[in-house]
């Protein structure tokens, strides 16, 4: 590599917050407003979205050399879709009523860009081992976000989280919350707050360059 | 089988269940190609016409699946026949229309990864639609998606002109604004079905 060297550590880690998929590269944003409608859909798909971003990491890892260039992103697709099936039957068979909540969105991680985009941008180029920490680390970063998510609206919208109450039951909860559009405001809140916290990030940075010079 | 009416059908995947504002579906271009307005009407037609397609291919591959018995294979042989007919709107308007091919850009190609089209083949096969409801059922949502696009550019584009603290700026003021415009569908409800 040309650039600095990094430890294996920094291929996991920068998933978490700099380079975190929903909030700050704003990926796989169709499933993080779908199902975040309650905690524990939001950890289920964070789950499975993970395993997936592994799995197809670490295959296609594997098969880079064997892969011509102009057939990768088909052949990407293919490797993806094959274990999107059977994260679809393995949650069937653990949980049926999982399986009805999430619905279509378990097919639909084949076509969430992030594990495209990983795969294309980095599983692509480096080796096996790399390849699991950056999948590691973005499907943590992904289940995170997922999960903040999940926990605003269901404690707003239904006043308990992970299905036990936390409010009183005087607590008028904020239907809108679970609807659709709770799902747009409860992510525009987070975007607010993470940017607020790399603003600062960037602000303190030039004033210690400032101090420095 | 299913036997709603094919109105009801249109409708209902238009307005009610509209697939950006209700279902979360096809959200990375409705961020990404709403800036513009005059982008935005053609990403809408692409989109609508791919999903058409797609939708009587689906609708073929899942009865050529029952037959052999394989509906392990539905999402994999989906996502290569929505892949392979991207490619051919992209030749097709390449040789068509050149202006409009590099007007669209690189969201052409990414219509494979758009999730509206995988999401409608799975759902007019999980409700177990018939040829002409699932035609409908395509025609409906890619309405409704070409409107979605199109009010949020009209919004967006307004809001280029108007100061806008430069924290929200960005995502964080679509997202705010597609809530307000999927509020305004809930009004929908009760429409079609």
């Amino acid at each position: 590599m040309a650039t600095k060297k990094v430890t294996p550590t920094d291929e996991f880690v920068k998933g978490l917050w700099r380079d975190n998929p929903v909030f700050v590269q704003v990926l796989g944003m169709c499933p993080a407003l779908a199902v975040s409608n309650t905690a524990m859909n939001a950890l289920a798909m964070g789950l499975a979205t993970t395993f997936v971003l592994l799995m197809s990491g670490l295959s296609v890892s594997l098969l880079r050399n064997f892969i011509p260039r102009e057939a990768r992103i088909v052949s990407f697709i293919c490797i993806i879709a094959t274990f999107v099936t059977s994260v679809d039957y393995l949650i069937m068979a653990i949980s049926l009523e999982l399986h009805r909540a999430l619905g279509a969105f378990i097919a639909l991680i084949v076509v969430n860009c992030l594990i495209l985009g990983r795969a294309e941008a980095f599983a692509s180029k480096n080796n096996p081992g790399r390849a699991l920490l950056d999948g590691l680390g973005m499907g943590v970063g992904f289940t995170l976000a997922l999960l903040f998510i999940g926990v605003v609206r269901e404690i707003l919208g239904s006043g308990s989280i992970f299905g036990f109450a936390v409010l009183p039951d005087t607590f008028q909860t904020w239907t809108v919350m679970v609807l659709p559009s709770g799902g747009f405001f409860a992510m525009a809140l987070w975007l607010l707050i993470v940017n607020r916290l790399k603003q600062r990030e960037v602000e303190a940075a030039r004033q210690a360059q400032g101090v420095v010079s | 089988m299913n036997d709603a009416s094919h109105w009801s059908i249109f409708l209902n995947a238009a307005l009610v269940n509209n697939f950006v504002l209700a279902y979360f579906l096809g959200i990375c271009p409705f961020f990404g190609v709403s800036s513009k307005l005059e982008t935005a009407v053609r990403m809408g037609g692409a989109v609508s016409f791919v999903m058409l397609v797609a939708s009587v291919c689906a609708f073929a591959i899942n009865l050529l699946l029952d037959l052999v018995n394989a509906p392990y294979l539905r999402i994999i042989s989906y996502i290569m026949v929505i892949s392979s007919t991207v490619q051919l709107v992209e030749m097709l308007m390449k040789k068509l229309s050149p202006a409009t091919f590099r007007a669209m850009g690189i969201y052409l190609p990414l219509i494979t990864t758009n999730c509206a089209i995988l999401g409608l083949a799975l759902f007019q096969t999980n409700r177990g639609y018939g040829f002409t409801q699932a035609v409908m059922y395509s025609l409906g949502a890619g309405a409704g998606f070409a409107l979605a696009l199109v009010l949020m550019a009209g919004v967006r584009e307004t809001l280029e002109l108007n100061a806008v603290p430069d924290l929200v700026k960005g995502t964080a003021a679509a997202l705010v604004v597609a809530g307000i415009l999927s509020m305004g569908f809930m009004g929908f409800a009760g429409l079609g079905r």
